[in-house]
C-alpha cells in the first residue's frame, strides 16, 4: 500500500474548516523575524511517517516565498520561514499542504513558550544532577570500600564543591515549589524533600569541615536526580497529550459577511454584529450568532448544538442557534442577538459557573503530603531531642535527626503519584486517548456512573444508509455515481455504502435544499427529497429518506440513520461488568433516543433535553452520592461536561466541549470509555500500593535511623532501592491489553477520500 | 595517591564534556523532535543542520 497518496486525503470538508484562514489571519499568527520574514506554526495532524515528512518540507519548499519550511513529527506540526512582501499570499502555504494531501490548521497561540522552556529548564536540572550523582558516587564508594582519613576528608571536599553547585542550580524546581507552598500556609511534597536535600547539604559541609566521618552529599544529590526523572517525564507526557488536544482545535472565523441595505456585502469582525444585522452564511459554514432565515434554502445540521441528528430543513423565519451548520446552499439570517448573548456565549457563561465538584477536589499526593509532611518533621524533632536528654551529646544528636529527615525523605512518595500517572497516561495516550490534566485520573478512577450524550457520542453523528426501501437494488450504483457530484452528508453516506458505476452525466446542478439534478443519457435524474423527487405520499415515513427519480417518477428510495458507533453495545454491556451506571440525556426527539437506548440495552434514557436539563440530571445523581462521567461532544454538553465530576470527549467535538473535557479520545471507537476507566482504576491501585511500598520501608528504616544506626551507605541503598521498587510498580501498567483500535486509526488516516471533480 | 591527583581531575574533566555536549545539543534544538529524528532517517537526501534559533533565544 502506498503511503501518503498525495491528492486523495484533501477531503471534501477542507472547505468549510478553513473558509476563514485568510492571507490576513496567517499573517496575524505568524511571528515577525524582522527582514520581512515571517515565522509561522500549523498543526498538521495526519503527519506520521518519512514520507508525509518530505512530502510537506518538499512541497512548501518549491514556494518561492518559502525559506525554510521544518516538520516536527512529536508535536505533529510544521514550523515555516517565509518571507512576506507585498503580492505575497500566506494563504497559498494552506492551499500547497491541502494540494500535497494534509489537512492544515491554524494553532492558537502558537508560539506560546512558556511550557517548552519549563521542559528544557527540567532537563537542563536533570542533567546537571545526574553528572554530579555520577561522580560524588565515585567518590562516595571509594570512601564506604575504606579510604582513609586524608584520602576521605579530600574527596568530601571535592563531592562538596560537586554537590553545592549541583543542589543550587537542579534542586529549583523544588525550591520554588516548596516555597509557594508554605507562603499560601499549605505543606506539599516539595516541603520535605526541599528542607531533607538542604539539611543534608549544610550538615555534611559541616562534618566535612570538621574532618569527621558520615557525609551524606551522595544521598542528596541522588534524591534529587531520581526526583527529577519523575517530574520530567511526567511534565513530558503532559505536554504530549496537551499538544495533541491543541492541534484538533480549529480557528474559530472571526469575520462575517454582512449584507448591508443597500444590497453590497462587507466583512465585519463577530463582535460587531448587532441584532436585526443580515448575515450571509456560506454553505459548509457555521452561524456565527443566532439568527433568524430571511431568505435561501438549505439544511441546517444542529447535531453539536442541540443534538437533533436529522438535519433540519431552512424556512423562512425559522431561529438557529450559533454554531449550526449550514449544509448545503447559501442563507441570510437576521440576526437575534449580539454574539456575546448568543447560544455559544451562554454556553460557556454556563460552563464557567459550573465548576462544582472539581474545584474541592484534592489531588491524592496532596492528601498524602498532608499527614506525611508534619510526621516527619515531628519525628525528627522527637528524635533530636530524645537523643539531646539520653546522651547530652548535640553532634550525635543532629547527626541522628538529620539520618530520620533524610531516610524519610519522601523519595518513594514522591515518586509513588508521578510515576504511576506518566505510565498510565502513556498507555492511554498510545490507545487514542489524551489525558490534559492527571488529577482526572485520579476522579476517573472513582466513577461510579456514566452519563453519555447521543448524537456524536453513542452515535457516530453522521449518517449512514441502512437499507434501500424502494425500487431496483440495482438502482444502487447510480444513486451513488449521482452522490459523488455533492458534499451532502446524505450524498457521501451513498457513496461509501454502494459502489458507483461510471457515468457520463451532463448539465448537473445542485438545488441547495433539495437534491441533485443531472442529465443521463437524455432523461432528468434527481437525488433528493422525496417531494422534490416525486415521491408517491404513502411510501414516506418519518426517518431520514434520499429519493432518485427518472423524468418525473420516482425509481428508488434509501433510508438513512445516525448509525450507533460499531461497539457502542458492548461498551455498554463492559460498563455493566465495571459496576458502572449508565444513563443517556439526549437533546433529540423522544422516538430516535428511545429506539437507540432499547438497541444498546440503555434503560435509563432522556430526551429533548436543554443544556440546563442535562446539568440538572448530573446533578441529581451527584446528589445521591455518585461520581459521574460525562461523555458528550456538543456544545449544548458543554456545561455538562465542566459539572460532572470527570468528563470525555471525542475528537469530533465542538471546540468549546472539547476544551471543557479532561480526556480527549480520537479514535472511532467507543471502548476508549472502558479503556480510560479501568487504565484509572488500574492506576489508583498501582499509586495505592506504592504508598504501601513507601510506608512499609519507612516502617523498617525509620526505628533504625531514629536508633542512630543510619550510615550514608544504609541511606543511600535504602532510599534508592525503594524509589526502584515504585517505579517498577509503576511500569507494571504497561502490561495487559491495548484497545483493538492500532490498525483502524492507520487505515483512517490512509483512507482514500473521494474529491469530487468540479461539474461539467 | 599521586595518580588519583591526575585521574580525578582527568575524571572530571570528562564528565564535564559530557554534561557540555548534552546541554549544547539541548539548545540547538535535538532534542525537539525524537519521533521524527527516528523517521528522517529512512530519507534519502542529506540534511544540513537545523536552522538558526535566534528568534526564540533572544527574548
Amino acid at each position: 500500500m502506498t503511503c501518503c497518496a498525495p491528492g486523495v486525503e484533501a477531503a471534501a470538508d477542507m472547505a468549510s474548516e478553513d473558509a476563514g484562514a485568510d492571507d490576513d489571519l496567517l499573517r496575524a499568527a505568524s511571528r515577525n523575524l524582522g527582514d520581512g520574514k515571517f515565522q509561522l506554526e500549523l498543526a498538521v495532524p495526519d503527519v506520521h511517517c518519512a514520507t508525509c515528512i518530505t512530502g510537506i518540507e518538499g512541497a512548501l519548499g518549491t514556494l518561492g516565498m518559502v525559506d525554510n519550511a521544518r516538520v516536527n513529527l512529536s508535536t505533529k506540526r510544521v514550523r515555516i520561514t517565509y518571507h512576506s512582501e507585498d503580492g505575497t499570499h500566506p494563504a497559498q502555504l494552506l492551499d500547497t499542504l491541502k494540494r500535497a494531501g494534509h489537512r492544515a490548521f491554524l494553532l492558537d497561540n502558537a508560539f506560546d513558550d512558556r511550557s517548552d522552556e519549563t521542559m528544557r529548564q527540567l532537563l537542563r536540572a536533570l542533567a546537571v544532577s545526574g553528572f554530579a550523582a555520577g561522580n560524588i558516587m565515585l567518590f562516595s564508594v571509594s570512601i564506604w570500600s575504606g579510604a582513609d582519613e586524608v584520602t576521605r576528608t579530600l574527596f568530601h571536599w571535592i563531592s562538596a564543591l560537586i554537590a553545592i553547585p549541583a543542589v543550587g542550580y537542579a534542586g529549583r524546581p523544588f525550591f520554588t515549589s516548596a516555597i509557594g507552598a508554605l507562603r499560601t500556609r499549605h505543606l506539599n511534597m516539595d516541603v520535605p524533600i526541599a528542607l531533607a536535600v538542604t539539611l543534608a547539604l549544610i550538615l555534611s559541609v559541616f562534618e566535612t569541615a570538621i574532618g569527621g566521618q558520615d557525609a551524606y552529599f551522595d544521598a542528596s544529590v541522588s534524591l534529587l536526580f531520581f526526583l527529577l526523572i519523575g517530574r520530567t517525564l511526567d511534565h513530558m507526557m503532559r505536554e504530549r497529550a496537551r499538544g495533541a488536544v491543541k492541534n484538533l482545535s480549529r480557528l474559530s472565523p472571526r469575520n462575517a459577511v454582512r449584507h448591508m441595505p443597500d444590497g453590497t456585502r462587507q466583512v465585519i469582525p463577530i463582535s460587531e454584529i448587532a441584532p436585526g444585522m443580515l448575515i450571509v452564511v456560506a454553505a459548509g459554514e457555521r452561524l456565527p450568532v443566532d439568527g433568524l432565515v430571511v431568505s435561501g434554502n438549505s439544511e441546517l445540521d444542529c447535531s453539536l448544538v442541540t443534538g437533533e441528528s436529522a438535519p433540519e430543513l431552512a424556512r423562512h423565519g425559522t431561529e438557529f442557534l450559533a454554531g449550526t451548520l449550514n449544509l448545503s446552499g447559501a442563507i441570510t439570517i437576521e440576526a437575534t442577538h449580539p454574539a456575546d448573548e448568543s447560544f455559544l456565549a451562554r454556553m460557556i457563561s454556563l460552563m464557567e459557573a459550573a465548576e462544582g465538584a472539581r474545584a474541592g477536589y484534592r489531588r491524592i499526593a496532596d492528601r498524602a503530603a498532608d499527614i506525611y509532611a508534619p510526621a516527619v518533621h515531628i519525628l525528627a524533632l522527637v528524635t533530636l531531642i530524645g537523643w539531646i536528654v539520653l546522651s547530652g551529646d548535640w553532634h550525635v544528636s543532629v547527626l541522628n535527626a538529620m539520618a530520620v529527615l533524610i531516610i524519610t525523605c519522601p523519595c518513594a512518595l514522591a515518586l509513588a503519584v508521578p510515576m504511576v500517572h506518566m505510565v498510565a497516561s502513556g498507555r492511554l495516550f498510545e490507545n487514542g486517548i489524551m489525558v490534559k490534566d492527571s488529577a482526572a485520573l485520579e476522579r476517573l478512577a472513582a466513577v461510579t456512573h456514566v452519563v453519555f450524550d447521543k448524537t456524536g457520542t453513542l452515535t457516530e453523528g453522521r449518517p449512514r444508509v441502512q437499507r434501500q426501501i424502494f425500487g431496483d437494488p440495482e438502482l444502487a450504483s447510480r444513486a451513488a455515481a449521482l452522490a459523488q457530484l455533492s458534499a451532502h452528508p446524505f450524498s457521501r453516506a451513498l457513496v461509501s455504502a454502494f459502489a458507483a458505476e461510471s457515468l457520463t452525466v451532463s448539465e448537473t446542478r445542485e438545488v441547495p435544499g433539495s437534491g441533485l439534478e443531472a442529465v443521463i443519457d437524455g432523461e432528468v435524474w434527481r437525488l433528493g427529497r422525496a417531494d422534490w423527487c416525486h415521491a408517491d405520499k404513502n411510501n414516506v415515513s418519518g426517518s431520514s429518506q434520499v429519493w432518485l427519480s427518472r423524468g418525473d417518477k420516482a425509481v428508488a428510495a434509501f433510508a438513512l440513520a445516525d448509525q450507533p458507533r460499531g461497539d457502542a453495545a458492548t461498551t455498554i454491556a463492559e460498563l455493566g461488568h465495571l459496576g458502572v451506571g449508565v444513563t443517556l440525556l439526549s437533546g433529540d426527539q423522544r422516538g430516535a433516543v428511545d429506539e437507540l437506548a432499547a438497541r444498546l440495552g440503555i434503560s435509563a434514557a432522556e430526551s429533548n433535553l436543554k443544556p440546563q436539563d442535562k446539568m440538572d440530571g448530573i446533578r441529581a445523581l451527584q446528589a445521591a452520592g455518585h461520581k459521574v462521567l460525562m461523555v458528550g461532544d456538543g456544545i449544548n454538553d458543554a456545561p455538562a461536561l465542566r459539572l460532572a465530576d470527570v468528563s470525555l470527549a471525542p475528537s469530533s467535538a465542538a471546540d468549546v466541549g472539547r476544551s471543557a473535557a479532561d480526556f480527549v479520545f480520537v479514535r472511532d471507537n467507543l471502548s476508549a470509555v472502558t479503556f480510560a476507566i479501568s487504565m484509572a482504576r488500574r492506576a489508583d491501585r498501582a499509586v495505592k500500593q506504592n504508598f504501601g511500598l513507601a510506608v512499609l520501608y519507612n516502617a523498617v528504616a525509620v526505628p533504625l535511623a531514629v536508633a542512630g544506626f543510619v550510615t550514608p551507605l544504609i541511606a543511600a541503598l535504602a532510599m534508592s532501592s525503594s524509589s526502584i521498587l515504585v517505579t517498577l510498580n509503576a511500569l507494571r501498567l504497561r502490561l495487559g491489553r491495548n484497545t483493538p483500535a492500532g490498525a483502524v486509526e492507520h487505515a483512517r488516516v490512509h483512507e482514500p477520500h473521494y474529491v469530487p471533480e468540479p461539474a461539467e | 595517591m599521586d595518580g588519583l591527583l591526575v585521574l580525578i581531575p582527568v575524571a572530571l574533566f570528562l564528565g564535564a564534556l559530557g554534561l557540555g555536549a548534552f546541554l549544547w545539543s539541548l539548545r540547538s534544538g535535538q532534542f525537539e523532535d525524537l519521533d521524527g529524528a527516528a523517521h528522517r532517517i529512512l530519507t534519502d537526501e542529506d540534511e544540513g543542520p537545523l536552522p538558526d534559533r535566534k528568534p526564540s533565544g533572544k527574548k
